[in-house]
């Protein structure tokens, strides 16, 4: 049985029965949504087209309700903080965001000067902002990028750049919101590669707003379906992708969870839902390698 | 006579960007062609060619046999219809009927016959609720459904897509992969510039792999898409359907499946000969 008590300290998102309508909106964007994040996780945020996953992002950093107005009900808890509470400010020091497009969020004329940026506005001190940079740049494998022009980089390289300036931050939450669409696909494998590394290796939470999940289910241990608004589906990701539910919401699901449905209704024994190529390989192997 | 033909063109912008170093192409009459391979590699450049949007530094591009040189870039739009990838770049009127109605003016249309094909467009793609909407107030997804249905109202020979799933959830998407392969299977031309590997994998058109400014590689999805040495030059990841034969190859399984039905017909046949 799960210990109530610890459970309650390692979540960092809890959020119960939240709803909310944008200023003059005539529909509710959040309804009734409740949901908890434990520390560490990675977590997939998806679902159709204005379901309210931005909506809901923009609550985990305070934009909603600080920087919407609009009307919010129910209990925000993010970081240990009461969101309404607390200005965008304090919240940007435990939440991270990154956008779709790394061109919005990229202005200054180096990528040292744009990962330094907020640590600058924090008033760091000059040695503790030169080391805190170095770290961000390393994590994310663009050492040698730190003199170079924001613009002048690829698509990708500009993404690691924007991910670099929110962990210089070191936030224990980050939220990408589609952070890969504008990449080719090996551009955004190696984002989604960064993406983990921060997970695994700096226990960073991970909420990752994203359709395409081809590439990026394999990393999941929790996802999120929402749906007019609530949310509709949660829990582990072979699970979620095998239910009924997310097929009929047009969810997209892995091809690899598709093909091993198909099999298994045409009577192919497979051992577990792979969420990869390699876990699809895997079980194949074992069922039709000759013996 | 290629519908379109690009014989060994350049084209490097005003800022000595060179983006295209000597592509020649040659697009039948009813071929669906997607155009792929990593940022910058000059797809969108070289798509422009096509309609006269840009113009070759070097080089021609003929569309039905005349050099885009020789031709307006109205008089070569109502052949080659260009939907952008922001809809935004394309979209102005105060309502969608007016956006659609538009280009049709602008082709000299009859009254009459624009009244049809605005109806008729708006049918299409799913939009007569909103024929008195301002596409500004309408969902990304629904403005590029705008965009498309302004060019198709004009029947252009040749629709050239950039990037048209960026932004579309699964379902669009997947409603949208239906739409195109049932305009070519229509008659028209399309020309697909994308990333996403898994939707040319679900439609098996023609695919060019771009790189740098040139074409690497030239032919049907089936052969270019599963192999990997040409992807990783591409920038691109083979599907996910592929990377699984690719791992199962030692069971003497063919090599160029990519879509998750024939995979699975395949994988199914195998069991069963080993059951019985």
């Amino acid at each position: 049985m799960r210990d109530q008590a610890a459970t309650h300290t390692l979540s960092v998102i809890e959020i119960r029965d939240l709803t909310y309508a944008y200023p003059s909106a005539s529909k509710q964007s959040l309804r009734n949504v409740d949901l908890t994040v434990q520390k560490g996780e990675f977590a997939i945020l998806t679902g159709p087209s204005g379901c309210g996953k931005t909506t809901l992002c923009r609550c985990f950093n305070g934009l909603i309700p600080h920087f919407y107005a609009g009307e919010l009900k129910g209990s925000l808890k993010v970081a240990g903080l009461n969101v309404s509470e607390h200005s965008t400010g304090e919240m940007a020091k435990h939440v991270g965001l990154v956008f779709q497009n790394p061109e919005n969020q990229l202005f200054a004329l180096s990528v040292e000067k744009d990962v330094a940026f907020g640590l600058e506005n924090l008033g760091m001190p000059r040695d503790q902002m030169q080391e805190r940079v170095s770290w961000a740049l390393k994590m994310t494998g663009i050492e040698d990028l730190r003199e170079r022009a924001p613009h002048e980089l690829s698509g990708g390289q500009q993404q690691r750049v924007a991910i670099a300036s929110v962990l210089a931050m070191q936030p224990e939450i980050i939220v990408f919101d589609e952070p890969t669409s504008f990449l080719d696909p090996l551009g955004a494998q190696r984002i989604f590669e960064v993406i983990s590394h921060l997970n695994k290796q700096l226990g960073i939470t991970v909420i990752l707003v994203e359709h395409r999940l081809d590439l990026a289910a394999k990393y999941a241990s929790h996802v999120i379906v929402m749906d007019e608004g609530k949310v509709v589906l949660d829990g582990e990701p072979r699970e979620i992708f095998n239910s009924e539910q997310a097929w009929l919401l047009g969810v997209g699901i892995p091809k690899a969870v598709h093909l091993w449905r198909l099999l298994e209704e045409a009577g192919v024994p497979l051992k577990g839902i792979p969420l990869s190529s390699e876990e699809a390989i895997q079980s194949l192997r074992e069922v039709l390698w000759p013996r | 006579m290629a519908t379109i033909e690009v014989k060994d063109i350049h084209f490097t912008y005003s800022t000595g960007v060179e983006a295209l170093r000597g592509v020649s192409l040659r697009i039948e009459d009813g071929e669906f062609v997607a155009i792929m391979g990593q940022n910058g590699a000059g797809k969108t450049t070289l798509v422009k060619n096509f309609n006269g949007l840009l113009r070759p530094t070097k080089g021609e591009v003929l569309v039905d046999g005349v050099s885009t040189r020789d031709v307006s870039v109205a008089k070569l739009a109502r052949t080659v219809g260009f939907v952008f990838q922001n809809p935004d770049h394309q979209l102005f009127s105060e309502t969608v009927e007016e956006e659609i109605a538009f280009a049709l003016h602008n082709f000299g249309f009859e009254e009459d016959t624009i009244k049809k094909r605005v109806t008729w467009a708006v049918n299409l793609l799913d939009l007569v609720e909103y024929r008195k909407t301002s596409p500004f107030m309408l969902s990304g997804g629904e403005r590029k459904r705008v965009a498309l249905a302004s060019v198709l109202a004009w029947d252009p020979k040749v629709v050239i897509l950039d990037e048209p799933t960026i932004g579309q959830d699964h379902r669009q998407k997947e409603n949208l992969r239906q739409f195109i392969v049932q305009l070519n299977e229509q008659g028209k031309t399309v020309v697909v510039v994308t990333h996403d590997v898994e939707f040319v994998a679900e439609c098996n058109p023609r695919v060019v792999l771009m790189r740098e400014g040139k074409i690497m590689a030239d032919g049907e999805a089936k052969r270019i898409l599963p192999n990997t040495t040409l992807a990783l030059e591409a920038s691109i990841v083979p599907p996910q359907i592929s990377q699984i034969f690719q791992g199962l190859s030692f069971l003497g399984l063919p090599s160029d499946v990519i879509d998750v039905s024939e995979a699975k017909k395949i994988l199914v046949d195998r069991f069963k000969e080993l059951q019985s």
